[in-house]
Parts: structure tokens; C-alpha cells; sequence
């Protein structure tokens, strides 16, 4: 097994969740390197798109920003912000939604607004952007962040986008027929809805974390699947074209 | 009709004490200069709406230019917040700021309505999600067609819309392309419009026939600011100046820091400053 960082492995099961045919909707950030690493490795033919109105993208280096000029210039096509929240967000156009997370509870709600009470914040956090729609529209979210016990708690600030319901009553009860979170990966796990609490439930863990090391960075009492499997490790392939990606990416951003 | 004019005196005539602004600009094509022109000219108690405040609108919150934000993400894309915003909306430095916060599909429908003539927005939005419970200017209507629940939010109609885009020819008729986010959007739905361009060119018909255009009759004054949106950027010009971005961060950290830089940077500076930026290669 080569050697490998947790943060690393995290973005590479994330890829992997990827598939040739999905129109994934790329949150910035760890979702971004996820979906560019899916498309330099197995799935070739992946249509990213950006909020700004980026479709069918296909960057060199990862962007630091959703607009970066790479989007627009890799991509098919390049659309106006109305038309890309309402023909392909709204109208029901994308298979997958990539986002990743300040907060999030079992459910998979996702605070990115504030901490603490919104009208006297702790922390004025970026607020959602484009999460609320997307977290409604696509046809199900993939969700991914580091595994930390403020990240992942029992009771959200804010409910900036919804997942499977604050309570885990579901997405019905709020007009929304979309299948929602149905994997969050995270550098210690992947973990995926039980089918009858809708609670995050362990399902791999990464090579060489304990269920103990999960326990102690999760908010929730936080269920096991069945049968937890191993996550498959990182191969060489995976790997080198993850590491030449962020290495392109960190020369092209501090070129200025 | 749009007018060929220096960016003070284009400032001046639009803007006043107490006006909307929408300084459009999604990532691509921030009117920087346009912004610090506003500062220089110390105008106050702005309502100011964007989708991505950014860097622009966290200058002109930290010196006290706006009473009202409008907006859907306050961040500074890829690096983390953005301090002054957050320094107004925890501390009420340099003074409290009222925010009005959306969803980006909310704003981007918003300006589309406005630009449209009607008095809202609908769509599917913002279900199950909280911001609802927070602002007042969400609310729902039924479809009297299917009886679906959608989301409405009031048409953004901005006193003055200021962008950046590539050209303008003679005429004043305005090109932009690349990521053209909702500028256009915001033209059409403000009482009057600035625009600044990296320069003027002859004539631009017969380009392609599909070119975002904005005749010259929707455009009040066109100034002519190369390198204006630094450190945005200007597809064709000059690319995002990422590493400023970054340093942006530590810039506008702390009070004094900022207030520094702002004096040096933006009030004894003036727009022919951003042309060190231009041409650098896009």
C-alpha cells in the first residue's frame, strides 16, 4: 500500500463515488478536487459544472474560486447565472450535487450561514450560495468534509440547506422528491443513510482508522452498517494524479 | 444614451448618498475600480446588493460607504470570510450593517425579474431551508395551475447598476463574454447604468450574431478603466490575480491594517492605477 494522507484518501473515495455519466454540480473546494480527480482518472467523460455558469469544464489546475477564467475557458459552453439556476439546476438537469460543509448533522443537513443565533452571530459564516437549490434539485447530493467534532454535531446553528430533515422525517414533508445526501465522505469514512432512520451510518472505513477514531470526531451517536468494509486504499494511479493536480494548482494560484 | 465620460465624473452622476447599487460581477468582471471611485467619493448609507459581495463590497463596508447589504455568499471564494463584512455584522464596525440574505438562485431570479418588468421572482427554492425563517422578503405562492408551493422573492431594481465588461465601441453599445453572470440582469433591471471597459473599439457589429450586447441606449456612461477589474479579472485581458486574493486575507485582518491599505491603495490612488494591471495576459 503506498503511503498516503487522510485528507488524500477522502478526496479519492469522493472521486470514486464519481461516475463517466454523471452531470455533477461541483461545489468548491474539496468537492472541486474530487470531481477533477474523477475525471483525470475513470470517469473521462464526466460533465462538471460550475455555478458560474461554467458546463462540461475541464481544467488543468484546480480553480480557487467557482469562476476562475480555466472554467470558462475549458469548458463546452459558458451560460448566464438566471439561466444556469433555472434551465439546468431548476429544470432538473443534474444527476449529482458535490458539497461540502461547515456544519453537518446525521441527517446531512448542512449549516454554511452562521454560528450561533443568526440575528447575534458567533461567526458570520459565507452564507449559502447556491447549496439551498442545490441541495433540492439535483437528483442526489454527495457531501464532503473533514471529520471533525465541530463539523460534524448533534444540532445545527442554522439549517442552510436540507438534507433528510432536521428531525430525519424525510424530504417529503418539505415538498422535495430528490433522493438528497446519500454518501458523505469524509478522510476517516464514507458513511451513507440507513435505510430506515436516514441517520448517517458508517459504511467503509479508510485504511487503518478505528471505529473509536470515528466516534471521538462525531457529534452524533454514530451508527455502524452491518458489515463495515474497508475502504479500498489509494492506488499509485490515484494517487500521482491527485499530487500533479494540487502541485499544478498551487504553482498556477501563486503566480499572481 | 450612453456617454463616453471619465469614471469620478460617471460616479458622480449616478451615485448619491442613500442609493441601491448593484456592482455585478460573478467572480469574472468585478468593477474594482468603480468600486474604490465610490469610496474615494465617500459616498454613505448605501444599499448595496450583490450576489458575491466579495472583496469589493468588504472595502466599502470596512469604510462605512453602506448602511443595507443584499447578497447571497459573503466570501472570499476559495480562501474564507470576509472580515470586514464580518467585523460590521459581529461588532457593528465601523458601524451596523442591515443584511438582507438569499439564496444565489433567489438573487439570480430576482435580477431576472427585475430586468423583466415584474414585481417578483418564483421558483423552486428554498425548501426545507432556513433562511426563509430569518428573512422577511421570502415568502410562497401557490400555482394557480397545479397548486405546487413555489418560493417568491421581491424583483431587484437597483437606482444604479455598475459593471465591468471588455469593450464598448464608439457608439456605446457594451460587449461582454466569458462568464457573464447577471450582468446584464442588472443593467436592464437598475435606473441607470456605469460601465467601465478595458477599451473602446470602432464598431461591434457583425462580430457574431450571438454576442452579449448591450445596446448603447440601455448604458447612462461608459469609462474607459484598463485593468479595472483587478484582481478580478477580464477574459481575453488578464486573468484573476489568485495570489491577491489570498492576501487580501491578512490585508484586511485587522482594522488598522486595512485602513492602511485603503489610504494607500484606494483613496490616494485613482483609476489610472489599474492600468499596471491590464495586459498582462489573459
Amino acid at each position: 500500500m503506498p503511503d498516503f494522507k487522510p485528507a488524500e484518501m477522502m478526496t479519492i473515495a469522493a472521486a470514486r463515488a464519481l461516475s463517466n455519466d454523471d452531470v455533477c454540480f461541483v461545489g468548491i473546494g474539496a468537492p472541486s478536487a474530487a470531481c477533477n480527480l474523477a475525471r483525470l482518472t475513470h470517469a473521462p467523460d464526466i460533465t462538471l459544472i460550475y455555478e458560474s455558469g461554467t458546463i462540461g469544464t475541464r481544467p488543468d489546475v484546480l480553480p480557487l474560486s467557482i469562476g476562475d477564467g480555466e472554467l470558462c475557458e475549458t469548458a463546452l459552453t459558458t451560460v448566464s447565472g438566471p439561466e444556469m439556476f433555472r434551465y439546468w439546476l431548476q429544470g432538473g438537469r443534474i444527476t449529482i450535487g458535490f458539497l461540502a460543509a461547515a456544519q453537518i448533522d446525521k441527517y446531512g443537513n448542512i449549516n454554511t450561514t452562521v454560528v450561533g443565533d443568526y440575528h447575534k452571530p458567533k461567526v458570520r459564516l459565507p452564507g449559502g450560495g447556491g447549496a439551498p437549490e442545490i441541495a433540492i434539485s439535483c437528483g442526489e447530493i454527495f457531501i464532503t468534509a473533514r471529520h471533525q467534532k465541530r463539523v460534524f454535531v448533534d444540532k445545527l446553528d442554522f439549517i442552510t440547506s436540507l438534507g433528510h430533515g432536521p428531525n430525519g422525517e424525510g424530504r417529503a414533508a418539505f415538498g422535495v422528491h430528490t433522493k438528497g445526501p446519500t454518501k458523505l465522505i469524509t478522510d476517516l469514512c464514507v458513511m451513507e443513510p440507513d435505510p430506515e432512520t436516514l441517520a448517517f451510518t458508517v459504511a467503509s472505513l479508510h485504511p487503518g482508522v478505528t471505529r473509536e477514531a470515528v466516534r471521538d470526531e462525531t457529534g452524533w451517536s454514530v451508527a455502524f452498517a452491518d458489515s463495515v468494509e474497508e475502504t479500498p486504499p489509494p492506488t499509485d494511479e490515484e494517487l500521482t494524479v491527485l499530487r500533479d493536480l494540487q502541485a499544478r494548482t498551487k504553482a498556477a494560484h501563486a503566480a499572481g | 444614451m450612453a456617454r463616453i465620460m471619465p469614471l469620478g465624473e460617471a460616479v458622480a452622476q449616478c451615485v448619491t448618498d442613500g442609493a441601491s447599487l448593484a456592482m455585478e460581477g460573478f467572480t469574472h468582471l468585478i468593477p474594482h475600480a468603480a468600486a474604490h471611485e465610490v469610496i474615494r467619493q465617500g459616498r454613505k448609507d448605501l444599499t448595496v446588493m450583490r450576489m458575491t459581495p466579495d472583496l469589493i463590497y468588504d472595502q466599502m463596508i470596512g469604510m462605512g460607504c453602506v448602511a443595507k447589504l443584499i447578497f447571497s455568499f459573503a466570501g472570499n471564494p476559495g480562501v474564507g470570510l470576509l472580515r470586514r463584512l464580518r467585523d460590521a455584522v459581529e461588532n457593528g464596525w465601523p458601524r451596523a450593517i442591515e443584511i438582507e440574505e438569499h439564496s444565489h438562485a433567489a438573487m439570480a431570479n430576482a435580477y431576472e425579474a427585475g430586468a423583466a418588468g415584474l414585481p417578483c421572482a418564483i421558483f423552486r427554492g428554498y425548501r426545507g431551508a432556513e433562511l426563509k425563517r430569518v428573512n422577511p422578503n421570502i415568502k410562497s405562492v401557490i400555482c394557480p395551475f397545479t397548486g405546487e408551493e413555489l418560493a417568491a422573492v421581491p424583483a431587484l431594481n437597483p437606482d444604479v447598476a455598475i459593471i465591468h465588461a471588455q469593450k464598448a465601441d464608439k457608439q456605446g453599445n457594451v460587449l461582454i463574454e466569458g462568464i457573464v453572470g447577471v450582468q446584464k440582469e442588472a443593467v436592464l433591471a437598475a435606473k441607470a447604468a456605469i460601465v467601465t471597459v478595458e477599451e473602446v473599439v470602432e464598431d461591434l457589429r457583425g462580430l457574431h450574431p450571438n454576442l452579449c450586447i448591450l445596446p448603447h441606449w440601455t448604458v447612462d456612461c461608459i469609462s474607459v478603466v484598463p485593468g479595472g477589474a483587478h484582481p478580478s479579472y477580464t477574459q481575453g485581458y488578464y486573468p484573476r490575480d489568485n495570489a491577491f486574493y489570498t492576501e487580501w486575507d491578512a490585508i484586511s485582518a485587522d482594522r488598522d491594517g486595512f485602513l492602511a491599505w485603503m489610504d494607500e491603495h484606494v483613496l490616494k490612488s485613482g483609476p489610472e492605477d489599474f492600468a499596471r494591471h491590464a495586459g498582462k495576459g489573459a
